[in-house]
């Protein structure tokens, strides 16, 4: 319509699909935070350990560069690469973790604030779409410094090691890959959950990192002084930690929890936030 | 008939081109029908069976506060689930085919809603791609829906920095930009000065004469709802206690008089009524009448000197919005009246 014409028109051209339009979301929350440069710059600091990584897997070949730096000869850089693909995906968590306390918050509490939950579900927009795509934001975020550049390390090393060596340690992408995955869950499902209850920004990114801090401190005080280890149900990222070491094969000591209970305790978790989320998520909400 | 339109809309919500022919059949069928639609939380029952059909351009919802209204807009949004009965929205019942009602629907709700650290035309055109327009269709419609609201200058800037009255033309931006077939406005002048309610008010009775949209508007000021509506729909205490086809009454063009009299009325009104007028008592020696064909204003005086009744005043008036609402609103405890299209306002 020209502006000089500037009467009511209805719309008569195409549509986008429904099932697309979480995405909707998804996109707008991104350029919301990609619009800090404090962000922008974090985010762009959590794919140096990759870069890092790849560099020692190339070094770890490179016979001639071994020999620049003084390695001796037939030692190699890289001895363990169980350890080298757990210890690169608990690195990206931990920006991970960061990242959830900074992206969170932003997501659902502004809409809460401003009262805009009617004009989203006034449209043929259900509640579960606008879940999903405020949870894509953070996920995908975390997916592309976790999952994404474990996956390519594991491909670089697959390249110059050989199709045999991939197929040998295939339990490693799966680790990295299910490990990863875990995290992405776990974080998106807290930082949406506290989001959605803590209107204050600063003290819902503050208690994304405190779910952490504060349940590891708790459960280890609880494990101490009741000889028990049973403080660890309270611990998320202690259970992370063991659901992705069972992915990598790595021997549980007698003193910890079954990967089984790992998994039970996360799934609760997520069902929490599920929880959580559901009872702020509506249009308007019901006094009885 | 309600049957066919359903299918027609349903088409239209499936994708564009809907034959002009069903457009107009759309147009004409039920906007809402309301079929013992109650509504409760918890023990408490905020609608009582309501039963109306409305077909009006321009619905108007009145009633005092806690009457429903918005708990009306909001079972017909979806919001909230019937306890009993159902509801129609152009065709579309409510408790089945809630996301086909809310693709043809734009709602413009009462309290603040918007995003306040988003500019308007970012905010209108996220909310057309939530409606389903691609990202610059989107982009399009949400800089023709500010400029149509009257905020094309202040597009660019933060919701946050809006005035009151440039908020509620954002949130009418948003509510239009997905070109609704229908449109609920609740309390869209609330909080408006003078001026900016005044050009609320003529965007509103634009949509209606435009005939793409139709319109429910939920109101405190009985004026706007006079000055856009065709119908009015009363609530009090969850039931409808008075519905008005301001349009027809419009058109019936009957010759309504107020009289201020001293003297005994019975003979006098008896004697008006033999006479063919419709006549009502109000106390206080008021009298309100409508005219038949027949009789002039002669015949009032004549019959007034005849009874020896004293006409201390003669006004020609017609019942105005706010004394059916008054009226309405106190026979609400009676029950509720049924109501149909062919209805009339009352003396």
């Amino acid at each position: 319509m020209a502006i000089y014409k500037r009467t009511y028109r209805a719309y008569a051209g195409p549509l986008t699909p429904e099932w697309s339009r979480f995405w909707v979301l998804t996109r707008y929350a991104w350029r919301y935070l990609f619009r800090s440069r404090a962000m922008t710059g974090f985010f762009i600091l959590c794919f140096f350990p990759a870069i890092v990584m790849a560099l020692g897997l190339y070094l770890n070949h490179s016979e001639s560069l071994l020999r620049l730096l003084r390695m001796p000869s037939g030692r190699a850089l890289i001895g363990d690469f169980p350890l080298y693909f757990r210890v690169f995906v608990q690195m990206q968590t931990g920006w991970a973790m960061l990242l959830t306390a900074f992206a969170g918050p932003t997501l659902i509490s502004p809409d809460l604030v401003n009262n805009a939950l009617p004009l989203y579900f006034c449209r043929p927009f259900s509640r579960a779409e606008y879940v999903l795509g405020k949870f894509c934001v953070i996920a995908w975020l975390v997916s592309l410094i976790t999952w994404i550049p474990g996956l390519i390390l594991f491909l670089i090393e697959v390249g110059l090691s050989g199709p045999a060596w991939g197929w040998n340690n295939l339990y490693l992408a799966r680790g990295i890959l299910l490990g990863s995955l875990g995290y992405v869950l776990v974080y998106s499902f807290i930082g949406l959950a506290l989001s959605a209850w803590v209107k204050w920004k600063p003290v819902a990114g503050a208690l994304v990192l405190g779910t952490f801090f504060l349940g590891a401190g708790f459960g280890a005080a609880i494990n101490e002084v009741l000889h028990t280890k049973n403080g660890y149900f309270i611990d998320t990222g202690h259970m992370l930690k063991v659901f992705m070491e069972a992915l990598f094969r790595v021997p549980t000591a007698d003193d910890e929890v079954s990967s089984i209970a790992a998994v039970i305790q996360l799934l609760a978790v997520c069902g929490l936030c599920l929880w959580l989320l559901s009872r702020k998520t509506r249009a308007f909400e019901v006094v009885r | 008939m309600s049957a066919l339109i359903g299918k027609g809309a349903q088409r239209d919500a499936a994708g564009p081109g809907l034959p002009a022919l069903m457009r107009d059949a759309a147009a004409s069928c039920a906007l809402i029908e309301l079929q013992d639609l109650s509504v409760r939380f918890g023990n408490r029952t905020i609608l009582d069976r309501l039963n109306c059909t409305l077909s009006g351009r321009a619905i108007g919802l009145l009633g005092p506060n806690g009457a429903g209204k918005s708990t009306l807009i909001n079972s017909l949004l979806g919001f909230y689930k019937p306890a009993g009965g159902t509801a129609q929205v152009l065709g579309y019942d409510i408790r089945k085919q809630t996301k086909q009602i809310r693709t043809i629907v734009g709602y413009m709700p009462e309290n603040d809603s918007f995003i306040a650290n988003m500019t308007a035309v970012s905010f209108v055109r996220l909310m057309a791609e939530l409606s389903g327009l691609p990202s610059e269709a989107a982009l399009e419609r949400a800089h023709e829906a500010l400029f149509y609201v009257g905020l094309g200058e202040a597009r660019y800037r933060k919701l946050g920095t809006y005035s009151l009255g440039m908020k509620q033309l954002a949130k009418l931006a948003q509510a239009l930009v997905h070109g609704p077939k229908l449109v609920i406005l609740d309390e869209p002048t609330n909080g408006l000065d003078p001026p900016a309610r005044q050009r609320m008010v003529r965007l509103v009775q634009e949509m209606k004469d435009s005939g793409e949209v139709r319109i429910v508007l939920c109101s405190h000021l009985l004026h706007d709802v006079e000055q856009t509506c065709d119908e009015v729909l009363i609530l009090n205490q969850g039931r409808i206690v008075h519905y008005s086809n301001l349009e027809e009454e419009r058109k019936a063009n009957l010759r309504f008089v107020e009289l201020e009299t001293v003297g005994d009325q019975a003979p006098f009104a008896e004697a008006l009524i033999k006479m063919g007028c419709e006549c009502a008592l109000l106390g206080q020696g008021r009298v309100k009448m409508v005219l038949n064909n027949g009789v002039d204003i002669r015949d009032i005086y004549r019959v007034a000197g005849e009874r020896q009744i004293q006409l201390r005043r003669l006004n020609y008036r017609r019942d105005s919005l706010e004394d059916i609402f008054l009226k309405a609103v106190e026979q609400g405890s009676r029950p509720p009246v049924p109501v149909g299209s062919a209805a009339h306002g009352n003396l």
